[in-house]
């Protein structure tokens, strides 16, 4: 594998598309690829796209991939479907609209499935973003499976967010609803050609109007825990969501979009917040792997015979879930 | 750590008919036999195809056409992911393809060749053989 990370690092499409399958296949030795490949990150943007099935996702994508290859940037996306809970398959459809970009070297398409991940990302989302960053992507789309309230992963990962809306997806009241709102960087109302569109302006307006700035500086880690992270370190001005119009087929407002994109990053640089995104992105990265890796450990410690015995105890109410859980980890 | 790896497909609908219900029916039967199934939609080229097998890294490319152009993109989309390197990526077609074009289609390095009335099941068969052949070749 160390043949295709040098590949990769020169720019060989093959190998690139090949150790992206293996960093999702989590294959053996792909750690020390990720490992080499490491210090060649951290150059890219990474920009975050998200919302409900069918506001166009995908099609706003498209439309911003042709934008930033226009100003001369090469563009990577990485676009998530669901994998289906019964079969393991999935049928990823984001390159239906993504046809604009076919027959263009400065961009890279790459389809993954979630294989069970529920935060709206796939598990190596983390990896394939970073595999591509040392490619040499200058921009980095991530589109998540089409979310609803609670798939905020993305937050945590991209520098960036854009939470996608359109016409006739709820009142204002689910605008006003913790989660997927909160994490927007930039609000955009796509299909703003269709009745109803400055409803769904006026809700979102409303919505920022409503809430306290300051709140955005905290972020939910996985075990619901609040962090704090100063995001306007130099006590600078708090960032407020623009929100955009687009009708992404006819490339309406992508303009303005790609402006509010560039002065939120010109905002995370000038409030030196951009390493203290990371610094946040790295750290909740690290507790997601040592909990996976103490998990992994720690069930390898336990017979199974002592953990279906705890099961069926706990299933005649003879013992509660965290007392079974105390004494579990007493014996490990 | 090593897991289980879904076979991943690429169907495409090359030239220029414009139905594709029976893609779709194949993409789904795929998915419910727990493959990742990358579907690209209607009229692409075979530049488009041939590119979108290479980024996606697929097992399978699966072709569908209806316009009776087999014979002319069929050989294209090969050669085209042959120059991509993709020369270990079996190539079937599905559709309306005459049984006297079936054996120029297979010398030109097309695995199958699965008409109307093919059971999804013979379909999900075969690529689980080749996609064997090919991992044993490839260790």
């Amino acid at each position: 594998m160390v043949d295709l990370v040098q590949a990769t690092l020169h720019g060989d499409r093959r190998a690139l598309a090949r150790l992206l399958t293996y960093v999702e296949n989590e294959r053996e030795g792909v750690e020390q690829s990720l490992a080499a490949l490491f210090p060649h990150t951290g150059h890219a943007w990474v920009i975050g796209v998200t919302g409900a099935p069918g506001t166009g996702k995908s099609s706003l994508v498209n439309a911003l991939a042709k934008a930033f290859r226009r100003r001369g940037q090469t563009v990577a996306i990485v676009a998530v479907d669901p994998t289906s809970p019964f079969s393991g398959g999935a049928i990823m459809g984001d390159r239906i609209r993504m046809r604009d970009l076919a027959g263009d070297k400065g961009v890279f398409i790459r389809s993954m499935a979630t294989r069970g991940s529920l935060g709206g990302l796939a598990r190596a989302t983390r990896d394939v973003i970073r595999v591509l960053d040392a490619a040499g992507f200058d921009v980095i789309f991530v589109e998540t499976v089409g979310a609803g309230q609670s798939e905020v992963d993305i937050v945590r990962t991209a520098q960036t967010t854009i939470v996608v809306e359109a016409p006739g997806f709820g009142d204002d009241v689910q605008a006003i609803k913790a989660g997927i709102l909160e994490i927007a960087d930039v609000l955009v109302v796509n299909k703003a050609d269709r009745p109803g569109a400055e409803n769904t302006v006026r809700a979102l307006k409303a919505m920022l109007e409503m809430g306290h700035p300051a709140a955005r500086e905290q972020l939910t880690r996985h075990h619901g825990q609040l962090v704090s992270v100063e995001l306007s370190s130099n006590g600078g001005e708090l960032w407020i969501p623009p929100v955009v119009k687009t009708v992404a087929p006819e490339d309406q407002g992508i303009d303005d979009l790609v402006a509010a994109l560039e002065s939120h990053r010109h905002h995370l640089i000038e409030a030196r917040a951009l390493t203290g995104l990371e610094r946040q992105h790295i750290e909740i990265e690290l507790y997601d792997r040592l909990e996976a890796a103490l998990m992994a450990r720690l069930l390898k410690a336990i017979p199974g015979d002592v953990l279906s015995d705890v099961i069926r105890r706990i299933q005649a109410r003879e013992l509660d879930p965290q007392s079974a859980v105390n004494t579990i980890l007493e014996q490990a | 750590m090593t897991t289980e790896q879904p076979i991943r497909v690429l169907i495409a609908k090359p030239g220029l008919d414009g139905h594709d219900r029976g893609a779709k029916v194949i993409a789904r039967a795929l998915r419910d036999a727990g493959m990742e199934v990358i579907y690209t939609g209607l009229r692409q080229t075979p530049e488009m195809v041939a590119e979108a097998a290479l980024q996606e890294d697929v097992d399978v490319v699966g072709l569908s056409i209806l316009s009776g152009a087999h014979l002319a993109l069929v050989p294209r989309v090969r050669e085209l992911m042959d120059d991509n390197g993709l020369q270990d990526v079996a190539l079937l077609v599905g559709g309306i393809i005459p049984d006297e074009d079936v054996p120029a289609l297979k010398a030109q390095g097309v695995s199958g060749v699965f008409g109307p009335g093919t059971s999804t099941e013979d379909i999900i068969n075969h690529i689980r053989q080749v996609v064997a052949s090919r991992s044993g070749n490839n260790g």
